[in-house]
């Protein structure tokens, strides 16, 4: 089974986002991270291509030179080759500017199976596999949480808003993985070694007019201060008036 | 004269109520973009309701008769539909078909889109979004460049026009896909998913253990239309289902009331709940970050106040 799996640097869900010149993210101190939705794309194309018997785990990223970190990571996993489509406006570009370029060098190549992680956790878009499917013209299956695929057909799950989806596709396709699906593996110290001398292209790549404009970036409103009602038990009564009479929620 | 086309989301015939908002959204960005069409599409069979689609602000409802729920075949029908009424814009309710939907539909149309917004603005005759990015710790306002402006609307956002009328109900053809759901299992336990409901009562790692879940099921069943939430440390640590996870890698919701108990309110904890209306929060520790945030706090012990909030509760909700 051929599959190629996508990766993203993002800021680590622990750090503090502040904002540079009111349109972009200030990564003066910002600890950068591979995407760990991401992370359940990679172990589930090293399981995926375990089960297939043989098969090949092409990673690739839109990113700047600093991606090659999240590639060798991948790489480190269980990955056999990376590319990176390098440009250095990459981290600021919007879902549907990644997915054009994306969509480009995937057509070069031929795939079976398609893993994204089911969003980045910096710009929360969720659009990046979808929008890669349909230009590609395959099926997609998103925020998948069980995979099985057999014969050439995709068995998945996904859960929605009160409730469960059982979804089934024809191979080729394009699946966009939630936490649940797997365990991610760390990289062994094996694994990091091999990952030294496997390939990582590096190709500039243009983007194009970008489909998005950033008119401003702010930090939310600052949430009016709070109170303490009380300790204990005892302060129940006042909360209940306060949601009452005051917040007006009950 | 500008159209904006919604897609509705409808599971086994019935309208999700998100849908609504995305009608009344549509309507205020038409009327202050100086007036136009607001067209709905369902694109599965459905039996749409005239009068409170118009009263939520559609002219008209179009629906699609897809035998079967496909996203793929979906998109083909809102994409085509886009294309037949020359719409401007395209929204969608940010859930999970609707975000889904959303990248594909920006695909087809070979335009940019704009995920998960939580304002619409018209200022200067165009379409712009403000959308929360690093999981709520800030905020973009943007504008989509492309034919089609493809915007998918946060659920509790926004809300329905209620300006009466009804809506003019057509048939149109659905395209097929190659994806199709074979069977949807309902959700288990009765309560809403945490992602829409308007109340939600949450807890963290200070509630002790899973054992302790049935004191918050007590707080949330005085609490109509309530969901159970949790925080990352207690889905990690297998206490519960992934599903109710609030948070930069779990849901991000926004309810009118949530209630922490034993939560402390790490970084990405608050991202995920920090546009809720009012927050109450209970944690033994009166240091905890979480009381920054919370409009209402108590500090003690959950397993001593949640049987007592619970009974005060009942009183007032029954």
């Amino acid at each position: 089974m051929n599959i190629i799996t996508f990766v993203k640097r993002v800021p680590s869900t622990t750090t503090r986002v502040l904002i540079k010149d009111d349109n972009a993210l200030d990564p003066t101190g910002v600890e950068f991270v591979l995407n760990p939705y991401d992370e359940f794309a990679i172990e589930e194309a090293i399981q995926q291509k375990e089960k297939s018997g043989d098969g090949h785990i092409l990673v690739m990223s839109f990113g700047s030179a600093d991606s090659q970190k999240e590639l060798r990571t991948a790489l480190a996993m269980g990955a056999d080759e990376a590319l990176l489509l390098q440009n250095p406006d990459a981290p600021n570009a919007d879902g549907a500017t990644t997915a054009r370029t994306l969509t480009a060098a995937v057509k070069e190549r031929e795939f079976d199976l398609l893993l994204f992680g089911k969003q980045s956790v910096d710009k929360d878009q969720h659009g990046v596999g979808p929008a890669v499917a349909t230009a590609l013209g395959i099926p997609c299956i998103t925020e998948v949480t069980k995979l099985d695929i057999t014969d050439g057909t995709v068995h998945a799950e996904r859960e929605v808003e009160g409730g469960r989806e059982i979804i089934e596709a024809p191979l080729p396709c394009a699946i966009t993985c939630q936490k649940g699906l797997n365990q991610p593996r760390f990289a062994s110290l094996k694994g990091i070694m091999a990952a030294k001398r496997k390939t990582l292209d590096i190709v500039e790549t243009d983007m194009g007019t970008p489909l998005v404009e950033v008119l401003k970036m702010e930090m939310p409103p600052e949430r009016p201060a709070g109170r303490i009602l009380g300790e204990g038990v005892a302060a129940v009564p006042a909360l209940i008036t306060a949601l009452k009479e005051e917040a007006k929620v009950l | 004269m500008t159209h904006i086309l919604v897609i509705l989301e409808t599971r086994d015939g019935v309208l999700r109520p998100s849908s609504l908002e995305a009608v009344g959204a549509a309507r205020i960005a038409v009327d202050g973009l100086g007036g136009g069409t607001v067209t709905a599409l369902a694109c599965e069979k459905f039996s749409a309701d005239a009068s409170s689609l118009g009263n939520a602000g559609a002219d008209k409802v179009l629906i699609a008769s897809a035998i079967e729920h496909s996203a793929d075949g979906a998109a083909l029908t809102a994409a085509r539909v886009a294309k037949e009424l020359e719409a401007s814009a395209v929204f969608l309710s940010a859930t999970v078909r609707g975000k889904d939907l959303c990248g594909r539909l920006a695909a087809a149309l070979e335009s940019g889109f704009a995920a998960d917004c939580t304002s619409a603005h018209t200022n200067g005759g165009s379409l712009s979004f403000t959308r929360p990015i690093y999981g709520g710790k800030a905020l973009q306002t943007i504008q989509v460049n492309g034919p089609v402006v493809v915007a998918s609307l946060r659920p509790n956002y926004f809300s329905s026009a209620e300006r009466g009328g009804e809506a003019v109900v057509e048939e149109t053809s659905a395209e097929s896909g190659k994806g199709r759901v074979v069977k949807i299992a309902a959700k288990e336990g009765g309560r809403p998913d945490v992602a829409e409901a308007n109340r939600v009562v949450s807890g963290g790692r200070g509630m002790g253990g899973e054992s302790a879940w049935h004191l918050l099921e007590a707080v949330s069943d005085a609490l109509p239309g309530s969901a159970l939430g949790a925080s990352r440390a207690v889905v990690d640590s297998g206490w519960r289902p992934h599903s109710e996870q609030v948070g930069q890698t779990g849901k991000v919701v926004a309810p009118e009331l949530y209630i922490a108990c034993g939560i402390s309110g790490a970084i990405q904890h608050l991202a995920g709940m920090n546009g809720s209306q009012c927050i109450v929060a209970i944690n033994k520790d009166a240091d905890a970050p979480i009381f920054q945030h919370a409009t209402y706090g108590i500090v003690g012990d959950v397993a001593e106040i949640l049987p007592v909030l619970a009974e005060e509760l009942a009183k007032v909700t029954e």
